[in-house]
């Protein structure tokens, strides 16, 4: 049914070999417009791999990789160090490959939450400022295709959550692809379109609940990724902003959650957080 | 005015640290300091070859600089060696090659301190014309290439991956860096060339909010210490390149102080260095 759409990129059967070994071979995934797909896999298993043929960083030693002919792609790699050396603020690193209007930066500043933070230096943020302001800078160059390695690393649970729903609400509103390199299976279990397990190779791939039911996947994650599914489907009343405000079931935001809240996110969020590290 | 010698020694300097200003930020920011050093060096094995073709200095300096840069760069991407130990085998190989070739000249006589230091007192029209001239083709080019360059210096894979060819802006940034140090041998000399770029960069790190701005300032720091040097060696009887190697050094230390920290903090509201 999707097939029609004509997709962003695709690997077909693409592999890359470093000093005579596979990093990962036989990848095929294709991302549409509209759509997330996300890589899972212990580490070493081939993600950033995969996701740097897709941007054409890697040329694959087999197989193929094509990009749509003109594809804008928007990368927040999992490794960016600004040293002392650079100066260098926020609103500089949002044009750091595109011209951009002063509205869009600020406009984008204000959908991940760090206005503030425009004449920062860009060495001085926390982990999780910076993350949110690489996801600015690549959404702000309004791309086709939004690659995201670990996009959510440094940030605490709640600051995940938060993220997660905003890149599936730009995604929503601007319909652009999504490829995503994650850790976090309870987040990719809820928040993805696709589901691919890596370990050197495609283990299982398909749909979120397809592949949960997957025997690879329960190999690869144990009961902690079946766990994973059912975790983020509960019922929670109220939602902690990327700020740090509150937006409760209503719609109203407030500046603190009330101690009479219902299910409470902070709590369940440094289990939860473990869990998504172990796996 | 250009038929003083000290006026001529004046603008030639100037001429150069405003193009070694932006040049130097770039070599600050991607940590090419022990590069620029080895091309430097590799300078005088230029000018040892000039003298054996019977070419132009600057010419020859600036293909033995811009040969060896683009060398390095595809060295680097395959050779088991580190980065550094391959910089330093390289650097002091080339420069005592150029020591060795000029000693073999025996009909030759050439003031080696000259080429080692500097001689900024003997600049002719012809060197200004040089140095301006490709000085403003260098930072021509660096302004074209200057988002891409930039881009490539602060990630070079989202660079990449976000349609820059980090090769190519590379591949031009060492030959530019190739040119400032064929147009600077003159006035510092191939074992100080280095310092012309560094120093005024790192001076004006903490004055700067923003890349462009410290290249800028880079480049008028560069300028106040040429004179500074010149008026000093003028005043003591110093020799003119280190002298101007020691004012870019006091500007650095003044930059220190609390004096100019107070102007950094009003310029860069948000970057107190914390270290």
């Amino acid at each position: 049914m999707l097939t029609s759409t004509p997709s962003l990129v695709t690997l077909e059967n693409a592999g890359v070999a470093r000093a005579g070994r596979w990093l990962v071979r036989g990848v095929d995934l294709s991302v549409r417009p509209g759509e997330i797909v996300t890589l899972i896999g212990p580490n070493g298993s081939g993600k950033s791999t995969t996701a740097r043929m897709a941007l054409g960083i890697l040329a694959p030693d087999e197989g193929r990789a094509e990009r749509r002919n003109g594809l804008r792609v928007g990368y927040v790699p999992q490794k960016v160090s600004v040293d002392w050396t650079l100066p260098l603020t926020v609103d500089r690193f949002m044009r750091l490959t595109a011209r951009l209007s002063q509205s869009d930066i600020d406009a984008t500043l204000e959908s991940t939450g760090i206005t503030h933070l425009r004449l920062a230096e860009v060495r001085t943020l926390s982990g999780g400022e910076f993350q949110r302001a690489m996801l600015a800078r690549a959404m702000a160059r309004k791309p086709d295709l939004l690659v995201l390695d670990e996009p959510v690393q440094g940030v605490d649970f709640q600051g995940q959550i938060a993220l997660y729903e905003l890149i599936q609400k730009l995604k929503d509103d601007l319909d652009y692809g999504i490829l995503m390199i994650s850790h976090d299976l309870h987040v990719v279990m809820a928040a993805t379109d696709q589901v691919i397990c890596l370990n050197g190779h495609v283990c299982c791939q398909g749909s979120p609940s397809a592949v949960a039911e997957s025997s690879a996947y329960r190999q690869l994650f144990g009961s902690k990724g079946v766990d994973a599914l059912a975790v983020y489907h509960h019922d929670h009343d109220h939602t902690h902003l990327p700020d740090g405000r509150v937006r409760h079931a209503d719609g109203t935001i407030t500046d603190h959650c009330h101690p009479d809240d219902g299910h409470h996110h902070h709590g369940d969020g440094h289990t939860q957080g473990e869990k998504a590290g172990d796996a | 005015m250009l038929d003083d010698f000290f006026s001529r020694a004046l603008i030639a300097g100037i001429g150069v640290a405003l193009v070694a200003g932006p040049i130097g930020c770039f070599i600050v920011w991607r940590r090419l300091a022990y590069f620029g050093d080895t091309l430097s060096h590799a300078a005088l094995l230029g000018v040892a070859l000039a003298f054996l073709f019977e070419v132009n200095i600057t010419l020859a300096v600036f293909a033995v600089s811009g040969i060896i840069s683009i060398a390095l760069l595809q060295l680097q991407k395959r050779a088991t060696l580190s980065s550094d130990a391959l910089l330093g085998l390289l650097s002091h190989s080339a420069l005592a090659l150029g020591l060795v070739v000029l000693a073999f000249m025996t009909w030759l006589r050439v003031d080696l301190l000259g080429y080692l230091f500097g001689d900024v007192l003997a600049v002719s029209r012809t060197d200004i014309a040089i140095i301006y001239g490709g000085g403003i083709v260098v930072l021509a080019l660096l302004a074209a290439i200057w988002h891409p360059l930039f881009a490539a210096t602060v990630n070079r894979e989202l660079a990449e991956a976000e349609g820059i060819n980090p090769e190519r802006v590379n591949a031009v940034f060492m030959l530019l860096m190739a040119t400032v140090i064929a147009i600077s041998m003159k006035i510092v000399g191939v074992l100080l060339i280095t310092a012309l770029l560094i120093i005024p960069a790192a001076t004006a790190r903490r004055l700067a909010s923003g890349p462009e701005q410290m290249a800028v300032i880079a480049a008028i720091i560069g300028a106040a210490a040429v004179v500074g040097g010149l008026l000093g060696s003028l005043e003591w009887n110093t020799p003119s390149g280190p002298s101007i190697v020691v004012a870019a050094f006091a500007l650095f230390v003044l930059s220190l102080t609390p004096l100019f920290g107070r102007l950094a903090n009003r310029n860069a509201k948000h970057g107190i260095p914390d270290t």
